[in-house]
């Protein structure tokens, strides 16, 4: 099937509404497991805008940049998953707050 | 007419994310959220990225949310967690950052409405992307292979102290 021709500007608008949702959780939620999924949707929501952007040249150079941001992603949430984990085990909380010492 | 299924699905990837962000039960957060994933890779597939909606479903819905479920299931949150989560939301801390934000918001806004133009309508086959991928951006492989295997390095040395220590107690 070939791909549709949708404006340019509405997936812009598209991927600026996500990532804003993606914010507005970010700076809202104090859960890390929240923290992470917010990081998770600013990451697709700039991806989508890579794929757009790939989609409207006609090249592949967008979806490349897709895969790198998956990699990017992929390596972001496994760490911070561990991080989730040893949060949960040192404090017995997942509220951010409670981890604002670097010390101890 | 097939357009309209590309803003149908930008619709629901809208709703279920902000659905998925405004939960207090991890759970039912991850379901919003891979519905949204989903909704996504319908609009990569629609814009002619049939390669990029198939990594979408694979690694990002099907993988990382893998990940997202398994941390979950061993803190094992129940009903404390949601108790706490609902007080967590004060207004207070986040108004200054909200206001910066909206001024980039703006900008954002101003600089998307002069973009004119559609997506080519050309599908971009995963033959021309494995092509493009190992051949001009070769280096940009070796170094995402680096950065995974940096995070596998960083997230087996996070998970074997906390599996040491609970050995220990």
């Amino acid at each position: 099937m070939p791909g549709l021709q949708v404006p340019l500007e509405h997936v812009l608008m598209m991927a600026a509404a996500l990532f804003i949702a993606g914010l507005v959780g970010l700076m809202v939620r104090r859960n890390i497991i929240f923290i992470l999924m917010s990081l998770e949707v600013m990451l697709n929501a700039s991806a989508l805008a890579f794929v757009a952007a790939g989609a409207h040249w006609g090249q592949a150079d967008g979806q490349i940049i897709f895969m790198l941001i998956l990699t990017v992603a992929a390596a972001e949430v496994s760490v911070g998953l561990g991080l989730v984990l040893l949060l949960q085990r040192r404090f017995k909380t997942l509220d951010m707050d409670n981890a604002n010492r670097l010390r101890d | 007419m097939m357009e309209s299924l590309f803003y149908m699905a930008g619709f629901v990837a809208f709703t279920a994310t902000v659905l998925s962000l405004s939960r207090t039960n991890a759970t039912h957060a991850l379901i919003y959220l891979i519905i949204s994933l989903l909704a996504v890779a319908v609009m990569f597939y629609l814009m002619g990225a049939p390669f990029a909606a198939a990594l979408e479903i694979v690694v990002y819905a099907g993988a990382i949310m893998v990940l997202f479920v398994f941390v979950i299931m061993m803190l094992n949150l129940g009903q404390a967690g949601e108790q706490r989560e609902r007080q967590w939301l004060a207004p207070r801390i986040w108004i200054v950052p909200t206001l910066l934000a909206l001024i980039l918001l703006v900008e954002m806004a101003l600089a998307i409405t002069q973009i004119s133009g559609t997506t080519s309508g050309v599908e971009v086959t995963p033959k021309e992307v494995g092509l493009t991928l190992f051949g001009p951006y070769l280096l940009a492989v070796e170094i995402a292979s680096m950065l995974l295997l940096a995070g596998l390095v960083g997230a087996y040395h996070l998970g074997r102290r906390s599996i040491d220590r609970s050995r220990q107690s």
